[in-house]
């Protein structure tokens, strides 16, 4: 999209008389770690930004030692400066030329220049799921940006923060179909929190102000700004806000006194309780209340797919993943609960199935930031708007302890339970039939050999539903995956985003050979940009979740879900990628282990069993209750 | 529907006999579809009319009619809506428009005491014949004719809508020509003012 049709000597610095036309100016090599003093000054100031929590100290372009006059281009970096966002996704075209010819005098901005604006998305969102700031990607007018909307879309499903920036085309020309022209802001309006057009360049600082306050605050969300190019161009002299006035969007952050009151009534009396967790203890970050609660009343923890790891696994009162893919144990016990404490969820289709049958006992206490939450999908008890972690800050106090006595036999059949959903003849020894790779296995491996603290970010299909199962999880935000959206192609991208966001945490992206195949240009932003993203491919040359629904529901009709993939290992080698494969279950370890011991990216391709399902398996318009299992065979030796 | 059953599984307590199917969870909503009226206050910006139509669309909600003008305060805009739907999908539409960034309130007046008014123009054909049968039914209703032709009148009505809705039933018979109405505005009886809140 890098094409343009303005002619040379247009730069904002070439319209001024500071510099002299055709007088050199300063080459800045941008590229980290390419053994310059500039970029090792780069890399530097960097490490000096992540140390620094708080919001920086502006430095004003005469202190930075350029004479030229401050454009909208300055403001936009400015302002994300200010905002602690120190990262940006993007590609540069036509309209966007006045910010990228820019960017350089702003080398604490760290821009990563991605293949394809879909990847500068996902990787903006991957970044804000792993450090709950909001992520920023970059594209340019036209293509750029409606390349961009998948990923605005995504993020607005999973209430993700994030501010995409578009170029437009000069403000005479909009509506005039010109180069590279579409109305963006028309397309984004009903996948964004808000979007905006900005055509002053003194009106980019507090438009800024406002997106990533709009983005972050009360539920997240994508927030689109749409830049022309002479707001870009132009002279700014507007400074920075400290504060925003935004009369239409006061989210409520307290649960109404009366309400939480109500719900912990409800608690007291409940005899069978569920709490549901999900995104929304991530996002306000009451992973520790939520422990502190499942405590103190002694209730089991269910968990929706954007929920995992909001608990440590292991601990004794997480119950596991409810859903269409989750446990049947924990399906059993939502339906056979007379308390639902749904906590930051949403009541998903993929989470309630048919409604009128789901969870027929039980009374539900519902907490969500979104008022339009509530009420939504089914009927509820108790409403609560709140902020999940400020609600159960007041709730807790206001709940009776229940000894774990008491609950002794309701816990106790809940692990019976437990160990009937959880027996497969092939897991744990990793053979699915006639010794096939189990693909559970595998992503049971990776996360033990990470000691479960890596970030793990799933593409979408099998390998999401297989990763969100087995890899067990601990650390919040350590599962990332695409849940509302259901955007095939996310996985490495956004894992590209969690790793520069994270770069303290191993990252793995565990991935299918379709999603791969759909953003696989990307692992050349790994190399070139050094992201150190472990690539664990699950390759059964199938479309998998595709094959899984024809077989079951369609009768084995397999149109197109057979899939023919490139030569993977050598495809990351093509790229400077060391590639792995491993295709028996005594080859996984050791596959895993040297893709960890690699500096820098690696990929693992695990040549899985082709017609493996992921069960149980909750058919759609059927209930918790209906669930398919596996048929199971014994084993062949 | 095979429920797992937990008085059969033994549990804890008992909700419901074992005999029994449980009971089924009801969906929002009692489905009893009305005319609502929601008022809602807005930021005067570009867009903020597709902001709410988009919205309404994309949540399958059907706006029958809509009136949109600037208020006393020049930055805020007020626009009146009204739709069909039972109690819950209303409120789920208005909810919804709240999450808009530039919508300041939204208001169900529907139960509220209200003056309603819509204005409509009839364009009628009428000549020496029947121009006085039509003038007659105009005046029942207290509508004003605002223009006269040889072969036409234009009517104009003010009224709720039911009201407006019967007068154009009665003038239907004579023909009519063309026919616009503003869509409902509505206003609170009584001091309250709906946009005493957003008053800053």
């Amino acid at each position: 999209m890098a094409t343009t049709k303005d002619g040379p000597g247009r730069s904002p610095t070439a319209m001024t008389d500071q510099i002299a036309p055709g007088e050199q100016r300063e080459r800045i090599n941008h590229m980290p770690g390419a053994g310059t003093e500039r970029a090792e000054a780069i890399s530097a100031g960097r490490r000096e930004m992540l140390a620094d929590t708080r919001r920086l100290q502006l430095k004003s372009l005469a202190e930075r030692g350029l004479k030229r006059p401050r454009i909208g281009a300055d403001a936009v970096c400015e302002a994300l400066l200010r905002q602690g966002a120190d990262v940006v996704f993007g590609f540069p075209g036509g309209v966007l030329l006045p910010l990228y010819d820019v960017l350089g005098d702003y080398p604490e901005l760290r821009h990563i220049l991605v293949r394809h604006e879909q990847g500068a998305a996902h990787a903006a969102d991957g970044f804000a799921r792993a450090t709950g700031k909001a992520g920023v990607c970059l594209a340019t007018s036209g293509p750029g940006a409606t390349n961009l909307v998948t990923g605005i879309g995504n993020a607005m499903l999973d209430s993700v923060p994030m501010v995409a920036i578009t170029g437009n085309v000069v403000s005479s020309l909009l509506g005039k179909d010109a180069f590279q022209e579409i109305d963006i802001t028309g397309i984004t309006l009903p996948c964004t929190k808000h979007n905006y057009l900005v055509r002053d360049p003194n009106e980019i600082p507090r438009i800024f102000a406002e997106a990533f306050h709009i983005a972050q605050t009360g539920r997240p969300g994508p927030v689109h700004i749409d830049l022309t190019k002479d707001a870009l161009m132009g002279a700014c002299t507007a400074e920075h806000p400290d504060k925003v006035d935004l009369p239409g969007f006061k989210p409520n952050f307290e649960g109404h006194p009366r309400q939480v009151k109500l719900a912990a009534q409800e608690i007291a009396r409940a005899k069978r309780p569920v709490i549901l967790a999900g995104h929304g203890v991530l996002i306000s970050e009451a992973t520790a209340e939520l422990m502190e609660l499942a405590e103190k009343a002694q209730i089991p923890v269910a968990h929706t797919l954007l929920g995992v790891s909001a608990i440590d696994e292991a601990n004794p009162l997480s119950l596991g993943w409810v859903g269409m893919h989750g446990w049947k144990h924990v399906n059993k016990a939502v339906q056979s609960a007379d308390l639902l404490i749904a906590l930051g969820m949403r009541f998903d289709d993929r989470v309630t199935g048919h409604v009128p049958t789901f969870a027929p006992y039980a009374r539900i206490v519902h907490v969500d930031i979104d008022p339009a939450e509530i009420g939504k999908n089914v009927a509820v008890e108790v409403p609560i708007v709140g902020d999940v972690k400020r609600v159960l800050q007041a709730l807790i106090p206001l709940v009776e302890p229940v000894s774990a006595e008491t609950r002794k036999e309701y816990f106790d059949e809940l692990a019976e339970w437990r160990r009937e959903s959880e027996k497969a003849p092939w897991h744990g020894s990793g053979a699915w039939r006639n010794g096939q790779l189990s693909a559970d296995f595998v992503v049971e491996r990776i996360g033990a050999a990470s000691d479960h603290d890596a970030t793990i970010v799933a593409d979408v299909g099998q390998n999401q539903m297989w990763a969100a199962r087995y890899a067990g999880f601990k650390r919040p935000n350590s599962h990332i995956s695409s849940g509302g959206l259901g955007t095939m192609g996310y996985g490495l991208p956004a894992a590209m985003g969690a790793a520069v966001g994270r770069p303290d945490k191993e990252t793995w992206a565990i991935v299918g050979d379709g999603g791969l195949q759909m953003t696989s240009q990307e692992m050349m932003t790994l190399v070139q940009d050094r992201i150190p993203v472990k690539i664990a491919l699950l390759n059964n040359h199938k479309l998998g979740m595709i094959r899984q629904w024809q077989e079951l529901v369609y009768a084995g009709n397999y149109h197109s879900s057979n899939l023919l993939g490139p030569d993977w290992c050598k495809l990351a080698e093509a790229y400077g990628i060391p590639g792995f494969q491993a295709s028996t279950p005594d080859e996984v370890d050791a596959a895993i282990a040297s893709a960890q011991a690699v500096d820098g990216p690696a990929l693992v391709e695990f040549i899985i069993a082709a017609e493996q399902n992921v069960f149980p398996m909750m058919p759609a318009g059927k209930g918790l209750s209906d669930l398919l299992e596996e048929q199971f065979e014994e084993p062949k030796q | 529907m095979s429920a797992i059953d937990p008085a059969a599984a033994g549990s804890a307590s008992r909700p419901a006999p074992a005999h029994t199917a449980p009971p089924a969870r009801p969906l929002p909503g009692d489905g009893r579809s009305h005319r609502h009226v929601l008022v809602a206050i807005v930021l005067n910006r570009p867009g903020v009319l597709n902001r709410v139509a988009s919205l309404m669309r994309a949540r399958n909600f059907n706006i029958e009619t809509l009136a949109v003008s600037h208020t006393d305060q020049p930055e805020v805009s007020r626009m009146t809506l009204t739709l069909q739907g039972d109690d819950v999908a209303v409120e789920q539409a208005a909810k919804q428009l709240y999450r808009l960034i530039d919508v300041l309130k939204v208001q169900d007046v529907t139960s509220d005491p209200i003056v309603e008014h819509e204005i409509a123009l009839i364009k009628i054909h009428a000549s020496d014949r029947n121009r006085g049968e039509v003038l007659t039914i105009a005046e029942m209703y207290k509508a004003k004719v605002v223009d006269l032709a040889a072969e036409s009148l234009i009517v104009e009505a003010t009224g709720t809508e039911t009201e407006v809705d019967a007068l154009i039933a009665l003038l239907r018979g004579f023909g009519i020509k063309e026919l616009v109405r503003s869509g409902t505005v509505v206003m609170s009886r009584g001091t309250g003012s709906i946009e005493e809140a957003v008053k800053r």
